[in-house]
């Protein structure tokens, strides 16, 4: 598949616009459906796609296997962070009133702490599809 | 329509004995029940399926061939057993699901629980017109935040599994790389 002068340049044209949807996913995730979850899915598929066509080493120079393992991580820790944010703010865990700019409109920080945690989500999904997506490519064929 | 496609899809699956045509055929099935979601206004929910059934895990089940060979050997014993357990099975799920009530019928429990609430207040209290996403990240955000920890403790499992694995070997110095 490396030689295809077809599927290399289809790659490289499509890969910016999947990673351009998935924000779009994650962005327009209160308005339509979608969020962090299909958008950390479509991510990870943007850079597998790009690995199955110029090949696992080219994409982890681009994105090296502790950075996808570290962003696995910072999901967790963002979405647990959004919590304890908020009970600094002297709110309850996870509470997104806190959040607001204005008390007087405390629905606003809803809308704050939900594109956070979705942030978190994508950040966690797109590094776990990604490490298990290296771990099984990276893997050399013992096959019969 | 979409069930008998669904169906014959379910069929092929069994019978095909090329690994790399079943797992074709299920990202077939994926892409299938996606538009069976999307039939029944469950648009999250299919869009979740089309991008993770169809895509990443064809990918990882191509991954998963390239490593063990796409010919599925002959089972040595007869179906006779595993079909009666399966036929029992969906016998007791089909005599299960007699209790139910109709589908879509608004006198349903589940739509009188937390529902309404959150179908006419959402809006007011979130400022979101998805529900979904509403529901998901902050009425239900603990929830969601279990299951963020649920897929890193996945990633985790993977990652014991096949790294492990690998530096055990080399450790033995059983030759090259895993």
């Amino acid at each position: 598949m490396r030689e295809e002068i077809i599927v290399r340049v289809g790659a490289k044209v499509l890969a910016p616009f999947i990673i351009m949807f998935a924000l779009y996913v994650h962005f327009h995730g209160d308005y339509s459906p979608g969020g962090g979850f299909q958008a950390g899915v479509i991510l990870a598929a943007a850079f597998a796609l790009l690995a199955l066509v110029y090949g696992l080493e080219e994409v982890q120079r681009v994105l090296p296997p502790w950075f996808v393992r570290g962003c696995a991580a910072l999901g967790v820790v963002i979405f647990a962070g959004v919590g304890v944010v908020t009970m600094l703010l002297g709110h309850n865990y996870l509470a997104y009133n806190a959040l607001a700019p204005d008390p007087t409109h405390p629905e606003h920080g809803q809308h704050y702490g939900i594109l956070l945690v979705e942030l978190g989500v994508l950040v966690t999904v797109f590094g776990v599809m990604a490490t298990v997506f290296y771990l099984f490519a990276g893997r050399k064929g013992q096959a019969p | 329509m979409l069930l008998t496609l669904l169906a014959a899809t379910g069929f092929a699956l069994l019978r095909i004995r090329n690994l790399f045509a079943v797992v074709m055929l299920a990202g077939v099935y994926s892409l299938l029940s996606a538009g069976l979601f999307t039939v029944m206004d469950a648009v999250d929910v299919a869009f979740t399926e089309a991008a993770v059934g169809a895509g990443i895990s064809t990918v990882l089940f191509l991954g998963a061939l390239a490593l063990c060979g796409h010919h599925e050997s002959k089972p040595g014993h007869t179906p006779l057993l595993p079909l009666f357990v399966v036929c029992l099975t969906g016998a007791a799920l089909v005599y299960g699901t007699m209790d139910m009530p109709g589908f879509g019928e608004a006198s349903n429990p589940v739509h009188h629980h937390v529902a309404d609430h959150y179908l006419e207040e959402s809006y007011g209290e979130i400022g979101i017109p998805n529900v979904v996403t509403s529901v998901l990240a902050s009425y239900r955000g603990y929830d969601t935040m279990g299951e963020t920890t649920v897929v890193f403790a996945a990633a985790v499992g993977v990652m014991i599994l096949l790294v492990g694995g690998a530096r055990a070997r080399r450790a033995r110095g059983g030759g090259e790389e895993g």
